[in-house]
């Protein structure tokens, strides 16, 4: 890596816990602009609780530590103001919302962002092409847009309409949470293709996943072992492979 | 989509416990004495220069009053009301007869202009045409202005205050008045019978579409002052009329009373679609103040295939006790109701429907979303029944609520009779709150917590707004939005 490339996100020492429980317990995590790194764990590792502690839900408390966007402290934000810094969390369970329209979600949203961030709002005939050309891409029907957030939606259309939203609101830092589960191969690969074509040098990706297959289409810079609330091991992308291979029974053994 | 856009833009701009309408308009008043007699029953008549057989139906309904009292049945608690402490009649100063809009005191079309009503006809503007809304203003006690009347005359369309009706139509008025909600109907409409000071009046002959909607604005102004006016609506045969309500009242401290009656007769093939957005002032965040909302509103399809639709958004009042409801006496009519009832603070609701089917292939819909805030208490309480003649009679209920934090409640009390075999009633509830996931996962896309409260409760009562005539739907979307802030976080 170039020294001058800009950090992104910077995690020191978390630790967090939900109902007095510490679920992360030291947790480190650089990511600079236009890497992409993967997060690969064990069930129970607390890889999902590392994305919902970022994006700030409030079922966690931060104990300790500190996260950094862009050199902004994202624990000092409300979850909103987070988004319209530049944090995306792709759901691993899409929430759905009844009576609102997918394309009124969209435009409600961007334009909350514009709005936070001090920018105009984008005037409707331009939002719908816009929406129109992200969503072709994603094999997205108008039809889609058109019916109640995530209302009916097959699990392969909630996360292609996870990206759809990523794609829309050009977040810094985006972090896909367990974006492969439920999804059959060649919805796998409509998703990777959409955040691969989300690849950008002054964006970083932080992909958490139980398995390799999706790392095999979202191909990582860096790849992380994360145990018992710690990232643990840290390499290049074949180490993928190589937990692909032997489990993860050494990394909990170890970080016992 | 813009209109969402507006609502976040709305409740932004507003402080919380802050009601955009309560400012109090300085006009001096011509008031009836403090209390209720049958004195002040002959006042308010002369006041109109009623017929005899008015006075003597109003007393009839007056003394028969003193003998009635205050229904307890709903799931309402509020203090006694003082009857005779209240002016059962106001009017801004030298408007008791019909008015041009040029005689007008213009601090009222002032009023009116903060009000957002286009109380002035509007022109087709440059190349925009607009729909246009025939507004009746009732202003406390006395109507101040019908627009487009005219325009109406042509079609023979009637829609002027029923005081004038009763003077220009008296025949008309006499022929329906209390028929559909007779002066002996109940406590409130009793009241309502003996000392009602204006409303509006609907006729619309055979055959004849009505050219425009028609609006009534009413608004409570004079302190300690109840407002009970009366609107009688006929859609002769094969007629059709589109019908709105708005009503706001200012802030006071005491509560204010309104014991408003609506009538609605459609004779054969007949439609009346009547809607309400109710933003009486609700009181403030401790229950101080507020409007005592006690109407009874009915609609008779006396008619084959008539058609009676009754759409409500109810935000305002500290009480709103009101059930729109149907009478489906002509074979193969038909009646709805939807509604949307909103409660936030320390509000009270307890709305629903009637709706009684008398005649043979009668149907009825009901699809009711109620949302709770705050410490309000939401009730739904609805009736539906079939006589025994009312062979396939068949009704769909529908009674969602929602409840937004953990102190309010939200309650749904059916009654269900059928004395014919041949009925088919179908009844679907759910109750549901705004999880803590979807706030999250609107949040995480940058809406702030109000904007997704808004936009959730958007979605919720979406099936009703769409019943809306669409100018309205907007408005009513803001209301919606504007009620229920302050109720997270």
């Amino acid at each position: 890596m170039e020294p001058d490339v800009k950090m992104l996100l910077s995690i020191k020492n978390l630790h967090a816990s939900i109902e007095d429980k510490p679920i992360l317990r030291g947790l480190d995590l650089d990511v600079k602009a236009g890497e992409v790194h993967a997060i690969m764990g064990p069930n129970g590792s607390g890889k999902s609780t590392l994305s919902y502690v970022l994006a700030g839900k409030s079922d966690y408390d931060v104990t300790e530590g500190s996260a950094t966007l862009d050199g902004a402290d994202l624990f000092a934000m409300e979850p909103d103001a987070r988004a319209a810094a530049g944090l995306f969390l792709a759901f691993q369970y899409p929430l759905e919302i009844p009576g609102v329209a997918t394309m009124t979600f969209l435009k409600t949203a961007l334009n909350a962002q514009r709005r936070a961030r001090g920018e105009a709002e984008l005037p409707t005939p331009q939002f719908i092409k816009l929406v129109r050309e992200k969503a072709d891409g994603l094999g997205i029907s108008t039809d889609m847009l058109k019916r109640g957030l995530n209302v009916g939606f097959s699990g392969g259309e909630k996360k292609r309409n996870e990206v759809l939203q990523m794609a829309l609101l050009e977040p810094k830092l985006c972090v896909l949470d367990e974006t492969d589960s439920g999804l059959d191969i060649d919805a796998l690969k409509i998703v990777a293709e959409g955040v691969n074509a989300l690849r950008a040098k002054d964006r970083g990706f932080v992909v958490i996943t139980h398995y390799q297959r999706l790392l095999d289409h979202i191909v990582p810079d860096v790849v992380h072992v994360m145990a018992k609330g710690r990232i643990v091991r840290t390499g290049g992308k074949e180490l993928a492979h190589e937990l692909e291979a032997r489990g993860y029974a050494d990394y909990v053994e170890e970080a016992a | 989509m813009p209109a969402v856009q507006e609502t976040v833009a709305r409740v932004r701009s507003i402080d919380v416990d802050q009601y955009k309408y309560g400012f109090v308009t300085e006009i001096e008043s011509d008031r009836a004495d403090k209390g209720l007699s049958e004195d002040t029953v002959r006042f308010i008549s002369a006041k109109k220069g009623e017929p005899e057989w008015m006075l003597e139906w109003r007393l009839d309904a007056y003394r028969r009053w003193r003998t009635m009292a205050e229904p307890k049945w709903a799931r309402v608690d509020y203090p006694a009301i003082p009857y005779e402490e209240l002016y059962y009649y106001s009017a801004p100063k030298g408007s008791s007869g019909p008015k041009t809009l040029a005689d007008v005191d213009p601090e009222l079309l002032r009023t009116y202009a903060k009000l957002g009503i286009p109380l002035q006809e509007q022109e087709i503007l440059a190349g925009v045409e607009q729909r246009r809304v025939a507004v009746d203003a009732v202003f406390d006690s006395v109507s101040v202005a019908t627009t487009f009347k005219e325009e109406l005359g042509r079609a023979g369309v009637i829609f002027c205050p029923i005081s004038e009706a009763l003077r220009d139509h008296p025949e008309l008025v006499r022929k329906y008045l209390g028929t559909v909600v007779p002066a002996t109907d109940n406590f409130f409409a009793t009241l309502n019978a003996a000392v009602f000071s204006d409303g509006s009046f609907v006729y619309v002959p055979k055959g004849v579409r009505c050219p425009m909607e028609l609006s009534t604005y009413f608004r409570i102004n004079e302190r300690n002052t109840g407002q009970f006016e009366r609107t009688l609506i006929i859609a002769d045969e094969g007629s059709y009329v589109s019908y709105l309500e708005g009503c706001t009242a200012p802030m006071r401290d005491e509560n204010q009373l309104h014991a408003a009656v609506v009538e609605l007769v459609a004779l054969d093939d007949a439609e009346i679609k009547y809607s309400t957005v109710q933003n009486w002032y609700p009181g403030d965040a401790e229950g101080k103040g507020g409007i005592y909302n006690f109407v009874t509103k009915r609609g008779d399809c006396r008619g084959r295939n008539a058609k009676i639709s009754w759409t409500q958004v109810e935000t305002g009042s500290a009480i709103t006790w009101k059930y729109p409801s149907c009478i489906l006496r002509g074979d193969n009519s038909r009646g709805e109701f939807y509604s949307i009832a909103i409660s936030n603070g320390r509000q009270q609701v307890d709305s629903g429907t009637k709706m009684i089917h008398l005649g043979k292939n009668t149907s009825s819909k009901i699809i009711s979303k109620g949302i709770s805030a705050g410490r309000s208490q939401n009730t739904y309480r609805g009736l539906v029944s079939a006589h025994r003649k009312a062979t396939n009679a068949r009704n769909f209920t529908n009674c969602d609520s929602l409840l937004i934090g953990d102190k309010c409640g939200a309650h749904t009390v059916p009654y269900l009779e059928a004395k014919t075999s041949t009925a088919v009633f179908e009844h679907e509830a759910t109750t549901s709150k705004i999880s803590d996931d979807q706030m999250f996962y609107c949040q995480q896309r940058g809406l702030s917590s109000e904007e997704a409260v808004a936009l959730i409760v958007n979605g919720f009562v979406k099936d009703v707004l769409q019943q809306l005539p669409m100018e309205f739907a907007v408005e009513a979307q803001k209301l919606i939005s504007i009620s229920l802030e302050g109720s997270v976080g």
